[in-house]
């Protein structure tokens, strides 16, 4: 497992690493330990790399907010690549630099109806935080957030980093089923349910957009790395923009 | 030019090898629980490719084809039969138009069969895959298992005008020799890598996994195991935050009972990884049943993978010989 500290000047200048085999067709290259933006930008560019780089037998680049998973797979004459042999290509080429702050993404503008009955969790969140729910929401509105993963369901992304305010915990008890498109927070993130899901986040806004369509190109609305932002609108704005889709 | 659904069956969906290249949008890969079965399937039915097939859970379905059709099937012995004639594993077998697939004739001896046809199922890929994933309703068949009355077309039925009986003969001359990598011996340990946070785990925990046994729980699908067992613990327990998963991945919520992720499992996990288990055995592992007791043996990854390679290998080679097969059915 090799530590690295790199010394590129196209990478942050603390950027370390380490690679760890999961099983014998994946492995995952760590940047750390804990939520950080710089952290979840670093595992975005680096993703964003690995993917470009088109490496023989990788099927899977899957970034979240501290690691970036590669999955792979032997070839047709069982020839690599092996843990060895991919784990060293990888780490020639993130020690090549990688591109800081190179997420790759796209600007996204994500409409959301804040409180009432899209966002029933807004007040408790508010209470929470100790301020007031239009305060909430500026928080959650400025400055942009990033996309730093998608998982648990298709389209699910985890978006963040937010103001040390909005660290509240889940939720004690989920909810069994939360509605597509609603807009719920915990832990400095933001997490946007694509589909009717149980989720123990709190709710304080939904989005009339569809998140997640198998039959669109690309299916998921946001991807790792874009840049979000939140724009408040009415429940009347809500009911359009949804029935516009429909 | 299709096969008609007389009877579902417990749960018969359409999966090939997975969805590949979507997991960074939370799309899980799917795909057959036994994937080895799922490719001698369709090697058999003469494909060349590996398009989807119908992955049939326990109690199968009765199915009739509306055209003439080559079609083999691989995996657990789920007692089919051809209008009430038993019928062999691993074989390239004729249909003729209205001839019924059925299952059932004899006990079950493993969990999930795969019938493949030749040319495959005419059925509209999804993110570049034929896989249907279950939980979110897209891929395979109209995203779903089969229903009674579904009508699913075949994308290349034999040319009518063919003799069945020559042309069954004629396959059934062709020797199909199978690699002993293909098989699936049932092996007395399910190899396993240590998980990410092994080393986190206590030494109890790891003996735990290592030598005692663990029974697979009924609250078992294709997104997970459950192993009921001595609970497994970290040394101290921290909140993790979600990072990939894989099929395989052992991985332990604060209860303390394991769950191995199964081909449905979501792209990421949030719970702390003990074990991974080993590619070449999965399989074995989709053919255990609920009930069913397992113990675990720890591998080296070198040798996992040449394992993993070696299987590979014996798929290209069973692919070589089968070319007079291939022929035959052109």
């Amino acid at each position: 497992m090799p530590l690295n500290v790199n010394s590129d000047p196209l990478s942050p200048a603390e950027t370390r690493w380490r690679i760890l085999p999961q099983g014998d067709r994946c492995l995952i290259i760590s940047f750390g330990e804990h939520i950080d933006a710089a952290i979840g930008r670093t595992c975005l560019a680096a993703a964003r790399m690995l993917r470009d780089a088109q490496l023989p037998g990788v099927t899977d680049v899957v970034p979240s907010f501290v690691a970036v998973a590669v999955h792979y797979r032997p070839g047709g004459q069982g020839e690599g690549p092996t843990y060895a042999s991919l784990s060293e290509h990888i780490q020639a080429l993130l020690a090549g630099g990688i591109p800081a702050g190179d997420a790759g993404g796209r600007e996204v503008d994500i409409p959301v109806c804040y409180g009432g009955e899209h966002g029933p969790d807004l007040a408790e969140v508010a209470r929470a935080a100790r301020i007031s729910p239009d305060a909430v929401i500026q928080l959650h509105t400025e400055p942009p957030s990033m996309v730093f993963m998608l998982g648990f369901a298709p389209g699910h992304a985890y978006l963040g980093v937010h103001d040390e305010k909005l660290n509240i915990p889940r939720r004690p008890s989920p909810r069994t089923a939360v509605p597509p498109g609603a807009v719920a927070i915990a832990n400095r993130q933001t997490v946007i349910y694509p589909n009717r899901l149980p989720g123990g986040w709190n709710i304080i806004g939904a989005t009339p957009l569809v998140m997640f369509d198998p039959a669109r190109e690309p299916a998921a609305l946001l991807q790792p790395g874009d840049t979000v932002r939140f724009v408040p609108i009415s429940p009347d704005e809500f009911d359009r923009i949804r029935g516009s889709q429909a | 030019m299709s096969m008609t659904v007389i009877k579902p069956g417990m749960l018969s969906s359409f999966q090939d090898r997975g969805r590949e290249g979507y997991q960074h949008q939370g799309i899980p890969a799917a795909g057959a629980m036994d994937e080895r079965a799922h490719r001698l399937a369709n090697a058999l039915a003469g494909n060349e490719g590996d398009p989807a097939t119908l992955e049939i859970t326990l109690t199968g379905p009765t199915l009739r084809f509306d055209a003439p059709a080559c079609f083999a099937l691989a995996g657990a012995d789920l007692g089919a039969t051809l209008n009430g004639q038993d019928i062999p594993l691993l074989r390239p077998l004729i249909a003729r138009t209205g001839d019924v697939l059925a299952f059932g004739a004899r006990p079950a001896a493993g969990v999930r069969a795969y019938l493949a046809v030749h040319g495959g199922f005419a059925l509209t890929p999804v993110m570049g895959s034929e896989t249907t994933y279950l939980r979110s309703g897209f891929g395979g068949f109209e995203g779903r298992a089969l229903a009674k009355g579904d009508v699913v077309p075949l994308r290349r039925p034999l040319a009518p005008e063919r003799d069945a009986a020559d042309l069954q003969k004629a396959l059934s001359n062709v020797r199909v020799y199978l690699p002993a990598a293909l098989g699936n011996k049932q092996r007395e340990f399910v190899r396993f890598l240590p998980g990410v946070h092994w080393p986190e785990f206590s030494q109890s925990s790891r003996r735990a996994f290592s030598e005692s046994d663990f029974r697979i729980s009924p609250q078992s699908d294709r997104m997970g195991y459950r192993l009921l067992g001595r609970p497994l613990a970290m040394n101290q327990p921290r909140q993790m935050l979600s990072e990939a998963a894989c099929f395989g991945t052992v991985q332990v919520p604060s209860g303390g009972e394991a769950i191995i992720l199964m081909a449905d499992r979501q792209t990421t996990g949030g719970y702390p990884k003990i074990a991974q288990i080993a590619t070449v055995d999965l399989p074995a592992l989709a053919q255990s049943a609920p009930g069913q007791t397992l113990r675990f043996q720890r591998i080296e990854l070198e040798e996992a993978q040449r394992l993993d390679g070696e299987r590979e290998r014996a798929f290209a080679q069973l692919h070589g010989a089968l070319e007079p097969l291939r022929a035959l059915l052109a």
